[in-house]
């Protein structure tokens, strides 16, 4: 109990909070990133434009099937044999966002072939050009259909940006890390403290998500 | 990115074995205990639906990295000495479990509650309804989650680079460091998971496409 105690003093939490930050930081760039870089992958890859959809589609397939941990390594560690030298901060919010958009398009891609082909169809009869109908008409009902796994997507990215520990970001991992460093009775303390708060923060997206859900439909 | 594979192909295949021993261990104990707990769910017993509930919800919003370093950090002191591979594959699975979960369920749920309230009609007690009515409906939807849940699976084993588990990952930064070649060292990595990963998502899609 006492162990309790000491670890959770204010200065400790304070660092813990400094990590969160980053944390929740660091997904928010990236998820922003990836849905706008998502979006533009997954409707090249939806609209099947000679030989660009297929290299994007390969390129999208590669890229989500290999593990994000790679991914991190390759930008941080790889890329600077080309001359490129990211931070740990920009080297993760790189590679999460190359990761992620390509996750996502998987996403926007079903979910525009989710919408009944009637609907492009009429607008297209109504007059709407192709850019006009998907804009207008097909998007938006295709974003209702998605935000679910939007979401969800965007809490699988705040875990995974426990990931980037390894090249010392110094997020809520990290400074939990450096926090029992210093004294092992802080060990279960401090797991049981960054378990709570990674699962307030993707409890609550994914409370919020189900919310959206039932409103929409 | 040749001379790697020349160089390196023991340490390579030594880590591309551990990497697919630890996704097949973590699969099957994973769905065993990922099953359990969406019959839970299913159940009409308040008390296991609200465990599975629990379990779900807590291990889905957990960073696997946590869950996993617990096991190499914390347990060690309070019960048991164990390697990095057993660590990272406990981690591994409880983590999936979570998913599977919820998988499963979503599959039961879309079997006609008729099938259930027809076999009960019929005498079979609850659990043989489940047993051989239910469930094997519903494991015929959700093959193609599953299998993507086992592509994550085996993506998400990188983490046991984290614990020394001498998995692709973890040869991939050892010979990274030996060869200083780190670009082609990750290629390579990324060729070996791929040839387990692509094959199993395109197969994937197919089912997909096939059961739609």
């Amino acid at each position: 109990m006492k162990d309790f105690i000491n670890a959770y003093s204010w200065i400790n939490i304070h660092y813990l909070l400094q990590g969160l930050w980053i944390t929740v930081a660091v997904s928010v760039v990236s998820i922003l990133g990836s849905y706008v870089l998502g979006s533009i992958l997954g409707i090249i890859r939806y609209v099947n434009i000679k030989i660009v959809s297929p290299i994007v589609g390969l390129f999208i397939d590669i890229i989500r099937n290999l593990p994000l941990l790679l991914i991190i390594f390759f930008t941080y560690f790889g890329l600077p044999n080309l001359g490129f030298r990211p931070s740990s901060v920009w080297a993760t919010i790189l590679a999460m966002t190359v990761f992620e958009s390509t996750m996502i398009a998987e996403i926007v891609r079903s979910g525009i072939a989710a919408v009944d082909p009637g609907q492009m169809e009429g607008a297209r009869a109504n007059g709407l050009s192709y850019g006009q109908a998907m804009y207008h008409i097909v998007l938006p009902q295709a974003m209702k259909k998605m935000i679910p796994a939007l979401v969800s997507q965007f809490i699988s990215l705040i875990k995974d940006t426990s990931l980037a520990t390894i090249i010392v970001l110094p997020d809520l991992m990290h400074n939990a890390q450096i926090v029992y460093g210093q004294n092992s009775t802080y060990i279960l303390p401090m797991f049981l403290m960054i378990a709570i708060m990674y699962f307030i923060v993707c409890y609550a997206l994914s409370l919020l998500s189900r919310s959206l859900d039932r409103r929409m439909s | 990115m040749i001379a790697i594979f020349h160089n390196y192909g023991s340490l390579l295949l030594q880590g591309f074995g551990q990497t697919l021993l630890c996704s097949i261990i973590a699969l099957v104990f994973s769905l065993i205990i990922g099953s359990m707990f969406a019959i839970f769910e299913t159940t009409p017993i308040k008390f296991l639906r609200v465990i599975a509930r629990i379990y779900i919800e807590v291990f889905r919003n957990i960073p696997l990295l946590v869950i996993t370093m617990f096991f190499f950090v914390v347990i060690p002191m309070f019960v048991a000495k164990i390697n990095g591979f057993t660590a990272g594959t406990i981690g591994l699975t409880i983590y999936t479990s979570a998913f599977i979960a919820e998988t499963v369920r979503s599959g039961i749920n879309s079997v006609d509650p008729g099938q259930m309230e027809g076999a009960r009609a019929n005498g079979l007690s609850w659990w043989q309804s489940m047993r051989y009515i239910v469930l094997p409906q519903a494991f015929r939807y959700v093959i193609p989650p599953l299998g993507n849940q086992f592509i994550n699976l085996v993506k998400n084993s990188s983490v046991l680079a984290f614990v020394a588990g001498f998995d692709l990952m973890y040869q991939g930064n050892v010979i990274a460091s030996d060869s200083l070649n780190t670009m082609s060292t990750y290629i390579c990595i990324g060729i070996l998971y791929l040839i387990i990963t692509l094959p199993l998502s395109y197969w994937m899609r197919y089912l997909e496409k096939k059961l739609a």
